[in-house]
């Protein structure tokens, strides 16, 4: 199957957010490729991260459709689910902006309460689990193998009996993904997940994000403001301006894109940068 | 209808002392973000002070009632102002930055505290004081009922207005009232902004205070009696009143003062004096399921 | 030679004395109006008295408690900055030997508790408050899954104490129900209650729900006192039955066999105290096995993220209401539990022992304690429980003390007294387990 015409995983529909008499997102509509990473970006205030809580449930968008094609429970409707049975039922997790771990809870314990779901039903309304019945054991058993997978695979396999409001921040960045990723996702909405990074860190998120693609066939949504990542990994780019998207693309044609470098940069400067001395030859907006 | 109007006017009065102690709750809240447990009891080592205020004065042999209730009452504003101070001072202050129930504990030992320190000093007995503003007006006959204004009643919707007016501008047009509004908004940018902070806090509960020091005077020279007892009903339907108006709304505060008076006078003079308090709580709680903000609160949009 | 001078290291002894003066001035404006002047009733009318020597002798006592106050904190502070200086990070592996370090005191405890009315077998008086201490240590743990864990401030869980407490009253005193029968469903019947008070207000927030609660403990209260029918109103209920040794009743003479005749003792009123005791030691010991047992299920993994962070956890599609409620549940049920016991010891209820003030004590075990742990809510307990006790000789001043005591204490360790966290589940321990 050629992935150009594949069915899109997550298709937003005229989607748009009030907050009063604010548009914080304006008529979107955009396309999620299955097994592809997909940028979101945008400046500050353009309604990148107001658009990821309308997917997972934290908001109800005031107009549109967020529509997920989930391979074995058919089309959901996910502007329609509360924020839990978008993670649980349609598998769609999200990491946040400011990170949202549990301080003073372990690493391990972290990645085991993502696994709540899968734990809480194999405890049988916790009574398999008090009088510790094999079948709870085993379940939690697997639950610690998965999240050990996990912590190994991102290189925080020594941290995992550490309070993770411990660690430091790039650290905890990692654990967060780790931790979405234990709740098996179809689709995984990282919220900047590259702020606060140094140069080295975000190199190895790079590589992180082009192999869960590669070898989970994971579908990640990205936002993003650090061009470096968001430019190497996305497949495809859409960049939002005052909750409207006003380009979409790869990210070849999104850096030599005017609109963009004017949402990015201001008219004078754009125009500056776009046709000045040097005449044609764009530098592109990367930092 | 006689009864009814009657009862407006009762609930008119008992709403106006609520919402005076509502709104030292609904301040402290709106900038620290605790329940401050003690604000009942404040109220209560008020109406103490007035006791012992008027017959100190009585006692000289004053018998104007308005230079002794001016007296007393600005007497009573300063000393419990220093009270409301302290409070913050030595049980809130160290606990700032600290967990959510940490101030709300020692909030609670500071009321137990009040409580006893005045009972040990003051004594545990009711103490009355002679009636002070008697008669009223008659507004209304019938041939069974006569509606009356106490003049009393007027007395604190009177000051009660009269403050709210005061305060307002307090709030909303001076230098105090703006620090105090940005410490509500963003405390650690208000400090950055040169803004002593501490200073700021202390301030709000030393306000706080004086609005519940007035609510106290009032209430002795209304009911005649006081107890140490007194602070703990009052401070839990103030907040009541503060939470139902929406916190860190002060004409919030004030609707809601009205209300729960209203509702007060009203269900115990139509259905059970009883069971007027489960009227109040079950009231506040179909309240806050349906519009959890409050009446005049800001819905607040959950930050994510 | 240190790296860093700070200038204000040590105050000048004019500084100390300044901030000594003002706190004495301040002592002298908060104690004029309560401690100088206080009014009494003299031949039918108030009259006012002074007490200047007192006032005087508070004021003396407040500037001369700064001076000793401050020189002992400032030593304090630059003890700490020394050790800080030299100590850089050895924290990790203290905690762990903290840890169980905590756990061998708990066990020690648990002894203490076995034996402690075999020692004082004749002496009611520690056996009594013994059985006090328990009851409030069982009433904290049952908290402590709602406040410590899941982090839901109730300040109403008296009403559930209540509730159970009537239960069995009417039960036994009107369906001739046993203790044994009762016990489980009353503690039932209360977490119903839990449930039907939870489910509308556990989505408020934090601060909306301390009210909620709070306003249900008074309705609970109020409704006791006015349903004379149903409660007994203010006179309560009395002649509760007490409970049975496997149905052996702890009477002096009796046409079937008792307790003391079946083991043909001789029959004492110690008996019955020392069985009482040893029932709450078996419950609040259940109670916390249970509860130990749940926080290392999902379910309780589950409390302690709410707690932690409520968005992080919906995001992660864990049902927050869900936990919540049976968090609010369990703890509505132990105490609804406590509650039949503490109606089968005094044999007579009334809406008296179920104020705000009882309320506001089990709330502070579980924070004085530090949240969450339960060996804290063992020690807070007897600290709480023993402090007035002691203060007995000087009665008047106990709830002042207690006070006092409940600000000092937080003051002193915002997070309480024990606020070490014990992780639900270690990697390294695991990895030992499977090889």
């Amino acid at each position: 199957m050629s992935s150009d015409v594949a069915v899109p995983l997550l298709s937003v529909e005229r989607l748009t957010m009030r907050f009063g008499g604010l548009a914080a997102i304006d008529d979107l509509s955009l396309d999620v490729p299955p097994g592809k990473i997909t940028g979101v970006i945008g400046p500050n205030g353009a309604g990148k991260t107001t658009f990821f809580n309308c997917l997972t449930g934290f908001y109800k968008p005031t107009v549109g459709s967020v529509r997920l094609n989930h391979p074995e429970r058919g089309v959901l409707r996910l502007e329609d689910l509360p924020s839990h049975q978008v993670a649980h039922t349609a598998q769609v997790v999200r990491t946040f902006q400011n990170i949202r771990l549990f301080p003073k809870m372990t690493v391990l314990e972290n990645l085991i309460v993502a696994q709540h779901n899968v734990l809480q039903k194999a405890s049988q309304f916790s009574l398999a689990g008090i009088l510790g019945l094999p079948s709870y054991r085993r379940a939690e058993a697997q639950a610690v193998a998965k999240a050990v997978d996990w912590l190994t695979r991102l290189g925080l396999i020594d941290k995992a009996d550490t309070a993770a409001g411990d660690l430091p921040y790039g650290t905890q960045r990692r654990i967060e993904i780790a931790r979405a990723l234990c709740v098996d996702p179809l689709l995984l909405c990282l919220d900047e997940p590259a702020a606060g990074l140094n140069p080295r860190e975000s190199g190895e998120l790079n590589e992180l994000l082009l192999r869960l693609v590669a070898d989970e066939g994971l579908t990640i949504l990205l936002i993003e403001h650090d061009m470096s990542v968001v430019m190497n990994v996305s497949n495809h780019i859409c960049v939002l301006n005052y909750g409207r998207k006003i380009a979409e693309g790869t990210p070849k044609q999104m850096q030599n894109d005017p609109n963009v470098i004017k949402a990015y940069l201001g008219e004078e400067e754009a125009d500056e940068l776009l046709y000045g001395e040097k005449g044609g030859e764009s530098t592109g907006v990367t930092p | 209808m006689a009864l009814a109007l009657q009862q407006l006017i009762n609930g008119l009065t008992l709403g106006a002392v609520y919402g005076l102690i509502a709104i030292g709750y609904t301040m402290v809240y709106g900038i620290i973000g605790m329940i401050n447990f003690a604000h009942g009891d404040i109220y209560m080592v008020s109406a103490f002070i007035a006791v012992t205020g008027f017959t100190l004065l009585a006692a000289f042999g004053v018998s104007s009632v308005p230079f002794a209730l001016v007296v007393v009452l600005i007497v009573a504003v300063l000393f419990t102002s220093v009270y409301g101070w302290a409070v913050e001072r030595l049980a809130y202050r160290p606990l700032r930055g600290s967990t959510r129930l940490a101030p709300l504990i020692s909030a609670i030992g500071m009321s137990i505290f009040l409580q006893n320190m005045v009972q040990l000093t003051q004594g545990a007995r009711v103490k009355p004081i002679p009636p002070m503003l008697t008669g009223g007006i008659d507004i209304y006959e019938t041939a069974e009922f006569t509606v009356r204004i106490a003049y009393s009643q007027m007395l604190i919707v009177l000051v009660t207005v009269g403050l709210m007016i005061a305060f307002s501008w307090l709030i909303t047009r001076t230098s105090f009232g703006r620090q105090q509004r940005a410490c509500e908004q963003d405390r650690t940018m208000t400090a950055l902004l040169g803004i002593n902070v501490d200073r700021t806090i202390s301030l709000t509960f030393m306000l706080g205070a004086a609005l519940a020091a007035v609510a106290g005077v009032m209430v002795t020279v209304y009911y005649g009696v006081v107890d140490f007892y007194i602070g703990f009903v009052a401070g839990i339907k103030a907040f009541t009143a503060a939470v139902l108006g929406g916190v860190g709304s002060l004409p919030g505060a004030m609707l809601g003062g009205l209300i729960i008076g209203l509702i007060e006078a009203f269900w115990s003079s139509y259905l059970s004096a009883e069971y007027k308090d489960v009227a109040t709580f079950s009231i506040l709680i179909l309240v806050l399921m349906f519009r959890p903000s409050g009446l005049l609160g800001r819905p607040e949009v959950e930050k994510v | 030679m240190p790296p860093l001078v700070f200038a204000n290291d040590a105050p000048t002894a004019a500084e100390r004395l300044k901030d000594a003066s003002g706190v004495a001035l301040i002592a002298l404006l908060l104690g004029i109006p309560m401690i100088g002047l206080t009014t009494a009733d003299q031949g039918g009318s108030l009259q006012v008295l002074t007490r200047w020597p007192l006032l005087a002798a508070f004021i003396a006592a407040s500037f001369c408690g700064r001076l000793v106050v401050r020189y002992l904190l400032d030593a304090l502070k630059r003890r700490r900055q020394a050790q800080d200086r030299q100590a850089g990070a050895a924290g990790a592996k203290e905690t762990r030997r903290g840890g169980r370090m905590l756990e061998s005191i708990g066990w020690l405890a648990f002894g203490l508790a076995l034996v402690l009315p075999i020692v004082f077998s004749d002496n009611r008086y520690v056996v009594d408050t013994a059985t006090t201490v328990l009851i409030y240590v069982m009433l904290g743990w049952g908290l402590n899954v709602v406040v410590g864990l899941a982090g839901l401030l109730d300040l109403g869980h008296v009403a559930f104490y209540a509730v159970g407490a009537y239960a069995y009253a009417l039960l036994s005193t009107q369906f001739g129900w046993g203790f044994w029968a009762a016990l489980p469903v009353a503690g039932i019947i209360a977490g119903v209650f839990g449930l039907a008070l939870g489910w509308p207000s556990l989505r408020l927030r934090g601060d909306y729900l301390a009210i909620v609660t709070l306003g249900f403990g008074e309705i609970i209260r109020v409704v006791l006192i006015n349903w004379t029918d149903f409660s007994g109103g203010p006179n309560g209920i009395s002649s509760i039955p007490r409970p049975t040794f496997f149905g052996l009743p702890f009477v002096p003479s009796s046409d079937n066999p008792t307790f003391a005749t079946y083991f043909g003792l001789e029959f004492s009123p110690m008996h019955r105290i020392i069985f009482l005791y040893y029932v709450i030691l078996v419950l609040s010991l259940l109670t916390n096995v249970l509860v130990k047992r749940l926080r290392k299920l999902p379910i309780g993994r589950a409390w302690e993220a709410v707690r932690e962070d409520e968005i992080a956890c919906k995001a992660l599609g864990m049902n927050v209401t869900n936990a919540k409620l049976s968090a609010f549940a369990l703890g509505a049920m132990l105490g609804g539990v406590a509650g039949v016991f503490f109606a089968a010891r005094q044999g007579f209820i009334s809406p008296e022992s179920f104020t705000f003030n009882e309320s506001a004590i089990i709330l502070a075990i579980v924070v004085l304690g530090g949240m969450g742990s339960q060996l804290g809510v063992v020690l807070a307990s007897v600290v709480l429980v023993l402090l007035p006790e002691l203060g007995r000789d000087f009665a008047e001043y106990r709830m002042l003390l207690f006070g006092a005591a409940m600000i000092l204490i937080m003051v002193w360790r915002p997070g309480g007294i024990l606020s070490h966290r014990e992780p639900t589940l270690l990697l390294s321990s695991e990895g030992g387990r499977r090889e």
